[in-house]
């Protein structure tokens, strides 16, 4: 297990308008399993590899148990790299792709053999030791990949958009895997995903990265409960930003005299709550409570979307299809929004 | 042995293919073979009057020069085959993998030597080799064959690197693989039937440069072809005609080696773009 720190790091390109990687400086805790989540071109894979040390960094330094490894090449490293699209050497079996990391170390030959086997084991690879890569499903091409590094029992395993080749079945079966191995496994692991809802499933925490600059470090519910900004909340799927003034422990919006919850933070001017927590109440009168008239109704399965407005401004929830079954578009209704579901946000 | 084992499943195309290398490529040597062995053979006669083994046995015997010119040739060939690899290899992988401001002027550039003729290129450069010292030497030889054997290992080598994933480099460096081991255990399996290929054309087009070793080697640095000239212009055909046929080894069983492996490549390919 290490612990990893990376401190003010940046990688800028000639040319490029602005850094890859800007100014990241975050804490990796040690045996944690998190997720560096951002859209492509967010600099997260860049991140990844100057982790790896198969680029170094324009600026900024790198620190695995608070020891710098920028001087060390991407072989004496104590991080393996997984690419996304699994990269097995074709021309190389099952067996001898999960022993290359051994090889390239002299490893004893029966030593090599016998952790690959126990290897191809726990990945459920038996019987495929003398395949060669192609002719492998992308599951199994996925676990040799995850195999041929975890062999190497490395302190820290980085894992590049690991399950975006796969069907969603797939991944689901892999993401299972993946949270039993990093049980198994003293090892820190750091995968980057573009999928939010990959990231919240599976990592203890999770770095957002927007634009090469690390926006928030949480965990996974604190996305959804403390956004730091606007597009931080945004990318997380929340919907609903009310302008406003702030007065004490009230916001005072269109929609009334908002109570807030203890903990908003100062100097917030945007009121932000997330679609699934607005509720639908019978009568006036509770707190945070007004009326708000339905513009739109949308079926989406195991939710229903309303669009609705109140004193000019919209709003959106999410809603059981069972609490929307008597609910019809220019109807008015009851909202409230429980002070502890309220943020705010600059 | 079991009828139709052989050849009568083969569909007419491939027929007509074999009959036109054999007429094509075979056939002709036939003459010099013939010639290696005459003793007299004039028109309108087909076949000679009569047969001698006199020019094999100048071919080796020890005051004549053909034993230690096929050795020359030999080492030249192999010199300009390693150093257009060495050269090749790196560029070819700039070109396949890389894209850059004038990559078409530099492929330009790099095909040229095939379009001018070798006799310019060759008069100009002679003045250079000189001033180097290198005129007259087997070096410069070397060095000067790579002016038609690098075009060939480049091209080679660029189609390879273009079907080739750097990536798969990067993961073995991750994976514990220093550079050397990183280029024997992934680089080099990848493109080796393109190196192959390459060096198999930078060889063979070494191995029959004529103007290029006569003008730069200020006719000292004696190689095969230039013993082939001599002999042919002084009418001696028996003897021309057992030197060609020494000639034409080399190609004949590099060819017959890169068969092997022109058939092995598109299994490499395909693997390739498995990566």
């Amino acid at each position: 297990m290490t612990d990893v720190t990376l401190e003010k790091l940046t990688k800028s390109y000639p040319g490029a308008d602005r850094p890859a990687v800007d100014n990241i400086s975050i804490d990796i805790g040690s045996g944690s399993l998190t997720a560096l989540l951002g859209p492509s071109a967010s600099g997260k894979s860049t991140v990844l590899k100057m982790i790896a040390g198969l680029l170094s960094p324009s600026s900024g330094d790198i620190l695995f148990d608070g020891r710098s490894v920028l001087r060390q090449p991407p072989d004496k490293r104590d991080a393996v790299l997984v690419f996304q699209e699994h990269l097995l050497f074709p021309y190389m079996t099952v067996a001898e792709n999960i022993g290359f990391g051994l090889k390239m170390r002299r490893r004893p030959k029966d030593e090599i053999s016998s952790a690959v086997d126990g290897m191809m084991e726990l990945m459920q690879l038996d019987g495929l030791a003398a395949r060669k890569p192609n002719q492998l499903s992308g599951g199994q091409q996925q676990r040799v990949a995850l195999a041929r590094a975890l062999v190497l029992r490395p302190k820290l395993l980085l894992l590049d958009e690991p399950f975006s080749s796969l069907d969603a079945n797939l991944r689901v079966e892999m993401q299972g895997l993946l949270r039993t191995l990093h049980a198994e496994f003293d090892t820190t692991m750091l995968f980057v995903t573009h999928d939010q809802e990959e990231a919240v499933a599976l990592a203890d925490s999770i770095a957002l990265l927007l634009d090469g600059k690390l926006r928030q470090h949480d965990t996974p519910d604190g996305f959804y409960a403390r956004p730091q900004d606007r597009s931080v909340a945004t990318f997380f799927g929340a919907k609903n930003f009310i302008e406003g003034q702030r007065q004490a422990g009230i916001f005072d919006c269109a929609f009334g005299q908002i109570r807030l919850p203890d903990n908003a933070p100062v100097g917030g001017h945007t009121l932000t709550f997330r679609p699934e927590n607005v509720k639908l109440v019978s009568e006036a009168g509770g707190i945070n409570s007004f009326p708000a008239i339905i513009k739109s109704i949308q079926f989406l399965g195991s939710q229903t979307r309303l669009q609705l407005t109140s004193s000019d401004i919209r709003f959106e929830a999410l809603v059981s299809p069972f609490s929307a079954a008597s609910l019809q578009s220019g109807q008015q209704v009851m909202v409230q929004l429980p002070p502890e579901v309220l943020w705010l946000v600059p | 042995m079991a009828p139709g084992k052989n050849g009568q499943g083969l569909p007419t195309l491939v027929w007509f293919s074999l009959a036109l290398l054999v007429t094509w490529l075979i056939l002709p040597l036939l003459p010099l073979a013939v010639w290696s062995v005459s003793r007299s053979w004039y028109f309108p006669d087909l076949l000679p009057s009569a047969y001698s083994a006199r020019a094999w046995t100048y071919v080796f015997s020890p005051t004549s020069d053909i034993l230690p010119a096929l050795g020359r040739t030999a080492l030249i060939a192999l010199g300009a085959t390693f150093l257009s690899a060495l050269v090749g290899l790196p560029a070819g992988r700039a070109l396949g993998l890389y894209q850059f401001r004038g990559k078409a002027i530099v492929e330009l550039l790099i095909l040229a030597p095939t379009i001018v003729p070798g006799i310019a290129v060759a008069l100009g450069l002679h003045v250079v080799f000189l001033k180097l010292g290198l005129a007259g030497t087997a070096g410069g030889v070397v060095i000067v064959h790579l002016i038609p054997t690098l075009p060939y290992m480049v091209l080679v080598m660029a189609g390879i690197f273009s079907n080739y994933n750097p990536d798969a480099e990067a993961q073995a460096r991750s994976l514990g693989a220093g550079y050397f081991q990183t280029f024997y255990y992934v680089t080099l399996p990848a493109i080796l039937p393109g190196l192959l290929i390459g060096s198999l054309f930078a060889f063979l087009v070494s191995w029959s440069q004529y103007i290029l070793t006569l003008l730069i080697g200020s006719g000292r640095v004696v190689t095969l072809p230039l013993l082939l000239f001599n002999f042919a212009s002084a009418g001696r055909n028996d003897i021309t005609g057992a030197i060609s046929i020494i000639y034409i080894l080399p190609g004949i069983l590099l060819l017959f080696l890169g068969a092997r492996h022109l058939t092995g490549r598109n299994r490499t390919l395909e693997n390739l773009k498995q990566i």
